[in-house]
């Protein structure tokens, strides 16, 4: 207490000549403190115009694309073969592959994504909790190109023991290592909607007489409800997008239907596939991979934006 | 004539000693101390809490008091590490007797916590959790209505029993986990500090609140407003934190005598404001 009774007595009228100098120093100090300002700004900015600039590519050469081909054509053709002789330009082949592999790695990665978060964050004693967390971002890490191997030359062998009829390139096989791709970032963003369910609510019902299972499925698992669906929309959107398991493991055949034994032809594996070709630029083939794309990034950018709300929906449950 | 004063209210220490009328016991430690890890909290506390009354436990930050009080429950066991040694006793039995379940422990003694909990659901829905994971079959809408009329709070919700618990007040929410403890049908009802994140006019509604149920319930309150301790308890437990580092026991009686004459030093130098 002494001390801050004490300490703005000695600057006195010193201190008071020094808030109104105009000195060199000063002029210096402002210099620095706008150009580091500028920078920081700079930097922002760079992500925020590579942005645009994606965006601007991808929709001036979507209506390059359209000027072509009706947009009705384009959203609700069953027939994709923009590269062959007789041309059809409906994408929804593609969109059937792409939603037929992302639901098989939901069936995996939902079930087994929450449970895991479950189990993390309600049961597993902290010691063996400080072993499974770094296991599971180790499968966050490994590099898809691994997962798309995985999936071709020990998933699918698997599944052609059980089911002879599968196709060497197979819709079920990638979407089962997909799963397992995008099980870390399901259970880990499900565990901390867990975790940031208030303990004060689990004492709640403990306290009432519930046992550990109901406190866990009906305070618990409701309380988090709304991020746990954020990291399912996450998980969907993550699986939209990936490339390199589809285009190693599910075939380049644009195929409507439901068999997921066979192969299908998913968005991203199409725009590998045209852009690694030699399809040359300015034509239609071409375009029809930014057409593709903006839809694409349409889906996961809507996707999540809901998510986005969802979370933040959650958050202020509690506050 | 003896009196004492603390902030507004004002205590005078009876006349005549009334004749002490033997209490029923309905919960009691013997020799309890408890342990986080390797720090004590609790050090060989042996106290017989009196049925159908309020007990206050009152003492400094640390001494232990939501410790004693969550040990008649068994809520510690839900921290990893915890220790303990001595008994509990709920009509004399002993509730850490292997065989005894805490979860129809937690059915006979209800708690309501600091910071009020309820969960985020209807009020409705608040309410009938306890009955519903207990399997109790009782017409819930009428459960739902005694329990709200009995925490006082009917008449403010009655018309909107669907809107979420947690878009209530910081009063309301509190009464509604009273009412949500109420609504089991408990024997004990373990208050940790209740109105701490309170206004005095929630704080107040409580308080009276406390005094209607001390007709039918065992009330243990703890807290660390010492007034209100005055104003709502029969009986008050001085704790303190002692040479162990854990909370010790100095001083549990009446509490007009406690607030008035206390026999330990210590206690006096706590309720006059010398100290903690």
């Amino acid at each position: 207490m002494s001390e801050m009774t004490e300490a703005p007595r000695r600057g006195g009228v010193e201190a008071l000549g020094d808030l109104t100098s105009r000195g060199p120093a000063r002029k210096r100090r402002a210099i620095f403190e706008r150009a580091i300002q500028a920078v920081l700004f700079a930097c922002a900015a760079i992500s925020i115009l590579t942005t645009f600039g994606i965006v601007a590519t991808l929709l001036g050469e979507t209506i390059q694309f359209l000027r072509q081909v009706s947009i009705v054509d384009f959203l609700t053709g069953t027939r994709w073969t923009p590269l062959f002789a007789s041309k059809h330009f409906g994408v929804l082949p593609l969109v059937n592959g792409t939603i037929a592999v992302a639901f098989v790695a939901m069936v995996v990665a939902l079930p087994v994504g929450i449970l895991t978060a479950i189990f993390l964050s309600e049961y597993a004693p902290t010691r063996f909790r400080s072993v499974l967390k770094p296991i599971l971002e180790v499968l966050a890490g490994i590099p898809t190109v691994v997962y798309g191997y995985f999936a071709l030359l020990f998933i699918t062998p698997i599944l052609r023991e059980i089911f002879p009829q599968t196709g060497i390139f197979n819709v079920a096989s990638a979407g089962i290592v997909m799963g397992f791709m995008i099980l870390p970032m399901m259970a880990s963003i499900s565990e901390d909607a867990l975790r940031a369910v208030p303990s004060g609510l689990r004492e709640g019902a403990y306290a009432l007489g519930a046992t550990k299972y109901q406190t866990v499925t009906r305070v618990v698992v409701p309380g988090a409800l709304s991020g746990i669906l954020a990291a399912v929309i996450l998980s969907i959107s993550r699986a939209i997008g990936e490339t390199m398991i589809v285009a190693i493991a599910a075939g380049l055949q644009p195929k409507m239907g439901f068999n997921l034994l066979q192969s299908m032809e998913t968005m991203t594996a199409y725009i590998v596939q045209v852009s690694l070709g030699d399809t040359p630029q300015d034509t239609i083939e071409f375009q029809t991979i930014f057409a593709v794309g903006t839809l694409l990034f349409l889906m996961t950018f809507v996707m999540n934006v809901v998510s986005d709300w969802l979370v933040r929906r959650f958050r202020e449950a509690y506050e | 004539m003896i009196g004492l004063q603390i902030g507004k209210t004002v205590f005078r220490a009876p006349e005549v000693e009334q004749p002490e009328a033997p209490e029923e016991t309905i919960l009691s430690t013997k020799k309890l101390s408890f342990w986080y890890g390797e720090k004590r909290a609790l050090d060989g506390i042996s106290m017989e809490i009196p049925v159908r009354q309020v007990t206050a436990i009152i003492g400094p930050s640390g001494c232990g008091k939501s410790t004693y009080l969550r040990c008649f429950n068994r809520m510690n066991e839900l921290i990893p590490g915890s220790n303990f040694d001595g008994a509990v006793e709920y009509r004399g039995r002993d509730i850490n007797d292997g065989r005894v379940d805490p979860v129809s422990i937690r059915r006979q003694i209800g708690m309501v916590f600091q910071k009020p909990n309820p969960f985020p659901k209807s009020i409705y829905d608040n309410i009938v959790f306890g009955a519903k994971v207990n399997g109790m079959s009782a017409d819930m809408d009428e459960l739902v209505e005694t329990s709200l009329r009995k925490a006082a709070l009917w008449d403010e919700v009655k018309n909107d029993l669907k809107q979420s618990g947690l878009a209530l007040s910081g009063g309301q929410q509190q009464r509604l986990c009273i009412a949500r403890a109420l609504a089991v049908e408990p024997e004990v009802i373990l208050m940790d500090e209740p109105c701490s994140a309170l206004d005095p006019i929630a704080t107040t509604r409580i308080e009276d609140l406390i005094r209607t149920l001390r007709e039918t319930y065992t009330i243990v309150i703890v807290t660390h407003n010492m007034q209100q301790a005055a104003r709502v308890s029969d009986k008050t437990a001085f704790f303190t934190v002692g040479e162990s580092g854990g909370g010790e026991l100095v001083e549990f009686d009446d509490t007009q005598r406690l607030f008035t004459t206390p026999s330990d030093p210590r206690t006096e130098a706590y309720i006059t404001g010398r100290f903690g």
